[in-house]
């Protein structure tokens, strides 16, 4: 029944709204997790709503993976409340994926890892994150941007409610962090689907964050970017620097550095000259390259 | 036909390199060789105790590969111990247990050298019928949980969030080891049963392209050097269960020659 009203949906990517309602994704309620004689986290509040980015930051050990868990149902609370849409799925993309080189795995056969799907399916899945080239490449033989693209697909092919990414640009250089953050974000706009992020480096939230939750142990502060990176608790928790840093990078992804050199700005314009840096931006890159289009 | 102790022989070992070839994959996948090897060498003390309190030796061998994998669980978690030291532990210490307790029961005589490299050669059709019956319950279970289980060795986190339960089918899969070693232990032996295991699945790792590939090459490999051991073994009168396990090197060795199918084609 679902299947048949997604297909009379227009889009790639449109799901059947009734499946997990209108109401939050995800409502947590002063979730509280203990164990060994200690709480992880204690009076956790966090809501996902359809469309919503909700980013969590905090230091080492201050219970992210735990809230995240929590939220997924793979941990029981021990106080409080988590209360997940009905029919609610889940795509998950985990910190590290590392298995045996011994294990032959094509791109598209990962795909298929835990559900039987569709070859159209698999096809939309790799064109969305575009790497519909990969296909037949073996898993092992991807870079590490590839890599992660890879597991979103797998992670999106079910069209999944909630979209759950564990530090998703670990092992991924720059200019490959700033694509997965649009890709990201772009998946966000095509399919309305909720995103929860996990983020172990504090100064890289990426700038389309909705909802910033800090955490140490319980919610330190929380708000959108601008107002975490503002607030008093982020400073004391990770220094007046970091707050710096947190702007810095959301003023600095008004423009990327597209591979071939260029940049495209905040506007969705390209340009393939030097391009003048805002006054708090001092993130360094190769100028040369960027001066013009080889194949231009 | 099955009159033939050579015929009965051939029959047996295609039917223990069928199931030792994909359950093999996973056990190479998951890196569990010497995981294998513990629970195969444990299998005397199972046929020991089997002897001493007088029930049977294939119940006495699975309970007690069963009970290996258990304690080793139990114990892993504990962690105050390496796992390579505590599999080292269990494995040498199950293996001579079981072998003084042989020594200590007078008016038994059991036949060592066939429980610790197997006799293949004599293979009774009651045996060919507890292979082909226990081999296709094996891989009945192993063909039903293989995507779970597939998906748990690339990420029990993926597995576990989409609405496996790893935990579960690991146990499932030493359940299935155990029985494996139970039926094999009389072609095979103890100390030979994880070649067959490791062998034939890294043989096929160079020609296969996904994991089914791989659980299908690694069968066929296996299947034709039990084919090649058992006619060697026939030719030159060399023990059989040796034989088999050198014939699979040779399969190994032929397959190292082409080289790893890493990248795309084009690429």
């Amino acid at each position: 029944m679902i299947e048949r009203m997604q297909e009379l949906l227009p889009g790639k990517f449109a799901r059947a709204d009734a499946r997990p309602g209108d109401g939050p994704l995800i409502a947590m309620t002063k979730l509280g997790i203990h164990r060994d004689g200690r709480w992880l986290v204690r009076g956790v509040d966090m809501t996902i709503v359809p469309g919503e980015i909700v980013t969590l930051i905090g230091p080492n050990g201050s219970g992210k993976s735990t809230t995240v868990k929590a939220a997924l149902g793979v941990l029981t609370p021990d106080e409080g409340e988590v209360r997940r849409a009905k029919g609610l799925q889940v795509g998950y993309v985990p910190q590290k994926t590392a298995f045996d080189r011994s294990l032959p795995l094509t791109v598209g056969r990962l795909m298929t890892l835990s559900r039987r799907r569709s070859k159209a399916e698999v096809a939309q899945a790799l064109d969305l994150v575009g790497i519909s080239h990969l296909r037949d490449a073996q898993v092992q033989a991807l870079s590490g941007g590839e890599f992660q693209r890879a597991m979103i697909a797998r992670a999106i092919i079910g069209r999944p409610d909630l979209l759950v990414l564990d530090e998703p640009v670990q092992g991924v250089d720059f200019s490959g962090e700033v694509a997965l953050y649009d890709l990201i974000a772009t998946i966000r706009d095509e399919t309305g689907c909720g995103v929860l992020l996990i983020s172990h480096d504090l100064h890289v939230v990426m700038a389309r964050t909705d909802t910033v939750l800090c955490l140490n142990g319980h919610v330190c502060c929380s708000g959108t970017p601008d107002t975490v990176a503002a607030s008093t608790e982020y400073a004391a928790l990770f220094g007046p620097r970091a707050a710096e840093t947190l702007a810095i990078y959301r003023h600095h992804h008004d423009h990327a550095h597209l591979p071939d050199g260029s940049v495209r700005q905040a506007d969705g314009t390209l340009a393939f000259d030097h391009h003048a840096h805002g006054p708090h931006c001092d993130h360094e890159h190769d100028h040369t390259g960027s001066k013009a289009r080889q194949d231009a | 036909m099955l009159e033939s102790f050579f015929t009965r022989a051939i029959i047996a070992g295609v039917g223990v390199a069928a199931v030792t070839g994909p359950l093999g994959c996973f056990i190479v996948w998951r890196r569990m060789a010497y995981f294998g090897d513990t629970m195969a060498h444990s299998a005397i003390l199972g046929v020991a105790l089997a002897l001493f309190f007088s029930f049977n030796p294939l119940a006495g061998v699975f309970a007690i590969a069963v009970l290996v994998a258990v304690i080793l669980g139990f114990l892993q978690r504990r962690g105050t111990l390496s796992s390579d030291s505590l599999l080292g532990l269990l494995s040498h210490s199950t293996l001579a247990l079981g072998l003084v307790l042989v020594s200590l029961m007078p008016n038994v005589r059991i036949d060592l050298m066939g429980l610790l490299f197997g006799d293949i050669l004599a293979v009774s059709v009651a045996d060919l019928a507890l292979i082909y019956g226990g081999g296709a319950v094996v891989l009945g279970v192993l063909a039903w949980l293989w995507r779970p289980m597939l998906a748990g060795t690339v990420s029990e986190e993926i597995a576990q969030a989409e609405g496996f339960s790893p935990e579960r089918t690991r146990l499932v899969f030493m359940v299935l080891l155990a029985g494996l070693i139970a039926i094999a232990m009389k072609i095979l032996g103890v100390l030979l049963i994880t070649a067959m295991l490791i062998i034939p699945a890294t043989a096929a790792r160079r020609l296969a392209r996904t994991p089914e590939q791989m659980a299908i090459y690694a069968a066929l490999g296996g299947i034709a050097a039990v084919l090649a051991g058992l006619w060697a073994s026939l030719h030159f009168d060399t023990p059989s269960g040796p034989s088999i396990v050198v014939a699979a090197l040779g399969v190994f060795a032929l397959t190292s020659l082409i080289p790893l199918k890493n990248k795309p084609k084009d690429a």
